[in-house]
């Protein structure tokens, strides 16, 4: 099959996904619990795409400290705390991260 | 119209600081889609017709591995499974919007406009003029997507891994998870939706992504469901 069909598809499933419940809404009502739920679904995703950016060093779990990467993460994670400012946490991190990876050599 | 425009403004504002992890990725994500052998139109076009970083990364990846059209627009299917959780999430707040604007809004649902919307929607409620916040934050994204792409494609040769700009982006998704773990439910679906995503993540699709988050989602559900029956009593 040609790229093109597969990016057209493809885009046509991601934009039906995007759509489905905006559209739906109207014609139910979404119960308690899952309105409930759905608070839980920034965290829960985003924490599941970070953690294995820190913890997996090419397809492998690693809790050392030459992880470089989950070292800088946690400098991060701390800033974000205190500062609750999105500039400062991603400017804290890379910086962290530069830093270690000339101390460390890795 | 002065308050939709100055609603439109406000969403572009809050979308700036997460444009500045979107930015390097797009230029990675041009990049790679060239090194994959995708021809610079498609490798450009499919960031407005697919218009989702992680699919666009693997799509790229699965041509350069010649994988068949049906697994390739199955991964697209899967790892773009959770928009339908961001619809339903944003469903509310656009439920009496005319079928045009929710085709628009649907088509610049990302993860990146999502996240700044949802959290000024459930700090303000719905107003006349929400939607505008949304339209900012995605036209903002949508562009910075379309100009990142292109930059990498031009760029084309490799930029040097010492940059560690894709890095960029899960600190992007740190500041903004930490802030919100205000209580113990959301701190517990947090850690258990990492905590699984470590396990799950040799699963073929990104399915542990999925597997993952719906942990973190039911664990947070059933803490709250404790703590107001706790409440009252």
């Amino acid at each position: 099959m040609n790229i093109w069909l597969i990016m057209l598809i493809g885009g046509l499933i991601t934009f039906g996904m995007r759509f489905s419940l905006i559209f739906l809404f109207g014609k139910f009502q979404i119960p308690e619990t899952m309105r409930k739920a759905l608070h839980y679904v920034p965290p829960a995703v985003l924490s599941a795409i970070i953690f294995p950016e820190l913890f997996y060093r090419s397809s492998q779990l690693d809790f050392s400290l030459g992880n470089t990467r989950l070292l800088a993460g946690m400098v991060a994670i701390l800033v974000a705390w205190f500062s609750k400012n999105t500039l400062f946490t991603i400017l804290a991190g890379m910086i962290a991260l530069f830093l270690l990876q000339v101390l460390i050599g890795a | 119209m002065n308050e939709a425009r100055k609603t439109f403004w406000d969403g572009v504002r809050a979308e700036i600081p997460l444009l500045i992890g979107v930015f390097p990725f797009g230029v990675i994500y041009g990049v790679l889609a060239l090194n994959a052998g995708l021809s610079q139109a498609a490798s450009q076009m499919m960031s407005s017709m697919i218009f989702a970083g992680s699919a666009q990364f693997i799509t790229a990846q699965l041509v350069s591995e010649s994988a068949p059209a049906m697994v390739i627009i199955l991964t697209i299917a899967v790892v773009n499974l959770r928009h339908m959780l961001y619809s339903a999430s944003l469903a509310p707040y656009l439920k009496s919007l005319p079928i045009k604007w929710k085709v628009l809004l649907s088509y610049l649902l990302t993860d990146e406009a999502y996240a700044p919307s949802i959290l000024q929607y459930e700090k303000e409620g719905v107003r006349p003029v929400s939607h505008w916040f949304l339209l900012g934050a995605g036209c903002a994204l949508w562009s910075t997507w379309q100009i990142s792409t292109a930059f990498g494609i031009f760029l084309g040769t490799s930029i040097p891994e010492n940059w560690h700009l894709d890095f960029a982006l899960a600190l992007t998704f740190i500041a903004m998870v930490v802030p919100a773990l205000k209580n113990r439910p959301m701190v517990a679906a947090a850690i258990s939706a990492g905590v699984v995503s470590l396990f799950a993540y040799s699963l073929p699709f990104k399915l542990g992504l999925i597997f993952a988050a719906l942990t973190g989602i039911v664990i947070g559900t059933i803490l709250e469901g404790q703590k107001s029956l706790a409440g009252a009593r």
